[in-house]
């Protein structure tokens, strides 16, 4: 209020408000967040492309040589270039999982939303519990069943837990309340189709961005499990890249530890380069809901 | 580690002309019109019977046997039916109780420490002072794209007791920060969760504070509130809910406690145990090959979280009618 406002600016209305002070101050405090926050990344992106061997001398924080396809070279070559095995388990795993279970999530959400039926309200409080409980809590005691009905070192080990989302529904059925109408379908129902063709032709065509949302954080959440393909999954071959990686952390020497370094950002970048991309899917997603 | 996103607040409320719209078509009871939504939900149902509530029974059950092994250890050991023998034994293991011990303390720590940088950043992003919010929104919560093992691998490096960047930085301050000593791994793992999830909840906080209404915040301008005046009593108990919510799952988060730690073990140079955390106890006992022993510690963590989650429920739900 008491600065005197240029006449051009008077679009950017907020700039009258704030002293040069108060925005100097704020914008200090959040660049010293993103440097937090940068400042790992940025030093795993300077450390792959060093030149081989020199990944964890100088300060980190600037470019020394360049390297970044020598050590890609030599970490397709180490171990007869698993690594490019588990990175491809790893897309199998969180490719199948999430579209099977967003497929499963849409079914039952698009019911929870739009009918009525026998079980409904048990349904949705039994997936609301599920969702507060984290899946981890789960994987111990999915271990000792699956080992006793030998499913140990199976890819469906991983696959078959991975399929069910209690939050992917959860978000399937808000989204199907929010998008789909119900003169649509009922329109859909007079023109003849029957429940199913009206669910595939119309709701799933309406509910799509809300399905890409879906997809991809369970896409994502597969990707984060560790323990439970690390638990079920002992042949190497089978592993998903994380689990591989951490296998190589931990061998201390046996694996150069540059190869950790180069590793992890050759299987990071994808997922930061899809989430950058996507971003508004996982805004909705995390939002939905949530400010009401 | 998982935190669930932070959606099932909104209240289950359904249009009120679904229902009695479909009901006018008068589907007798049986019609397969009335069944299909059974179908529809079935695969899920199946599945999720599956996947969640029979392991958990498969844990329940199998925790009541007791693995004993004769003397000499010369028969194979044999499973015996004493439904307390594990819960009494895990109870009275140091081991266990000390790493449900320290989850306590890190959640304690480590979740108010999380959510006031998160509460912190979105006013500040939040606040008309602020310049490059897009850019701060999102650098902010990029680490949440990083999977939490790989996080952990990469500060595994910045920790590193050799090359550390982060000490190399702080060089010029002649500090060096022993981030593997005993006293002081438990905040370094806190640190990882921290940066991993920080930028999540503050978007989750943010998004509650773009819901407050102009009005309310001009009319508090009206009457010469400064910015932090209008932060404090305008601002943080409008998205009091949304608080709570974080809340809520990152001290389940803190009780799931694995990946971290995990990575950092090897490296810790013997700071970080085996039995670290319950999740990591309960492994142990598996590698040992006492499954109905990891079952009692699985049940008895998800018995542990299950209440702590539902009395904060309970509290919390009691402030929404005040």
């Amino acid at each position: 209020m008491t600065t005197v406002i240029p006449a051009p600016a008077a679009r950017i209305r907020p700039r009258r408000e704030t002293s040069p002070a108060s925005r100097l101050t704020v914008l200090a405090l959040l660049g010293l967040s993103a440097f937090y926050f940068l400042f790992p990344l940025w030093w795993l992106l300077v450390a792959a492309t060093k030149p081989f061997g020199e990944q964890f001398g100088g300060s980190g924080l600037w470019f020394d040589g360049f390297g970044l396809f020598d050590n890609i070279a030599r970490l397709s070559s180490q171990d007869d270039g698993i690594f490019w095995r588990w990175m491809l388990n790893s897309v199998l795993y969180c490719g199948v999982g999430a579209l099977i279970g967003t497929t499963l999530s849409a079914l039952t959400g698009y019911a929870l939303a739009k009918y009525d039926f026998p079980g409904r309200g048990m349904l949705f409080s039994l997936v609301l519990a599920a969702v507060l409980v984290p899946k981890v809590l789960f994987t111990l005691p999915l271990y000792l069943m699956f080992s006793g009905v030998h499913l140990i070192d199976n890819p469906l080990a991983v696959l078959l837990p991975s399929v069910v989302s209690p939050f992917g529904v959860y978000l399937a059925r808000v989204f199907a309340e929010q998008s789909v109408p119900d003169e649509v379908l009922e329109a859909g129902r007079l023109d003849g189709a029957g429940e199913f063709r009206v669910f595939r032709t119309i709701a799933v065509r309406m509910m799509l961005p809300a399905l890409v949302t879906i997809f991809l954080f369970q896409f994502v959440e597969i990707w984060n499990n560790y323990l439970l393909p690390a638990m079920v999954l002992g042949d190497d071959r089978l592993q998903p890249v994380t689990v591989g990686l951490v296998a190589w952390n931990a061998s201390h020497v046996a694996v150069p530890p540059p190869l950790v370094v180069i590793g992890s950002l050759v299987s990071v970048a994808p997922l930061l380069i899809a989430f950058l991309a996507l971003q508004r899917f996982w805004r909705a997603g995390m939002t939905a809901g949530a400010v009401k | 580690m998982t935190h669930a996103p932070a959606a099932h607040r909104a209240p289950a409320r359904r249009p009120a002309t679904t229902a009695p719209s479909r009901r006018t078509r008068e589907t007798p009871p049986g019609h397969p019109r009335r069944l299909r939504p059974l179908l529809f939900c079935a695969p899920f149902v199946v599945l999720f019977v599956a996947m969640y509530i029979a392991p958990i029974l498969y844990a329940a059950y199998s925790s009541l046997f007791t693995i004993r092994r004769s003397g000499l250890g010369l028969t194979a050991p044999t499973e015996v039916f004493a439904p307390l023998d594990n819960y009494t034994r895990a109870l009275h293991d140091g081991s266990f109780t000390a790493s449900l011990g320290r989850v306590a303390l890190f959640g304690v720590v480590q979740v108010p420490l999380m959510l006031g940088l998160a509460l912190a950043l979105a006013l500040l992003i939040d606040s008309k002072s602020a310049r490059g919010r897009g850019f701060f929104r999102l650098t902010s919560f990029v680490p949440y794209a990083i999977p939490g093992v790989s996080a952990a691998l990469v500060w595994s490096f910045m920790y590193s007791s050799t090359s550390s960047p982060l000490n190399r930085l702080l060089e010029p301050l002649a500090v060096t920060v022993p981030f593997f000593d005993q006293d002081v791994v438990l905040w370094s793992v806190a640190n990882i969760v921290t940066w991993s999830w920080a930028g999540y909840n503050m978007i989750i906080i943010y998004a509650a504070l773009q819901s407050i209404p102009a009005e309310v915040l001009e009319a508090a301008r009206m009457d010469g509130a400064s910015a932090l005046r209008i932060a404090w009593s305008v601002k943080i108990p409008a998205v009091r809910g949304a608080l709570v919510l974080t809340t809520v799952f990152s001290i389940i988060g803190s009780a799931q406690l694995y990946n971290e730690p995990a990575v950092l073990q090897p490296v810790s140079g013997g700071s970080i145990s085996s039995a670290f955390t319950p999740l990591m106890s309960a492994q142990n006992a598996v590698a040992d090959g006492n499954y109905p022993y990891a079952a009692a510690q699985s049940v008895l963590l998800a018995v542990a979280v299950g209440m702590v989650s539902l009395i904060f429920f309970k509290l919390t739900r009691r402030g929404d009618h005040a």
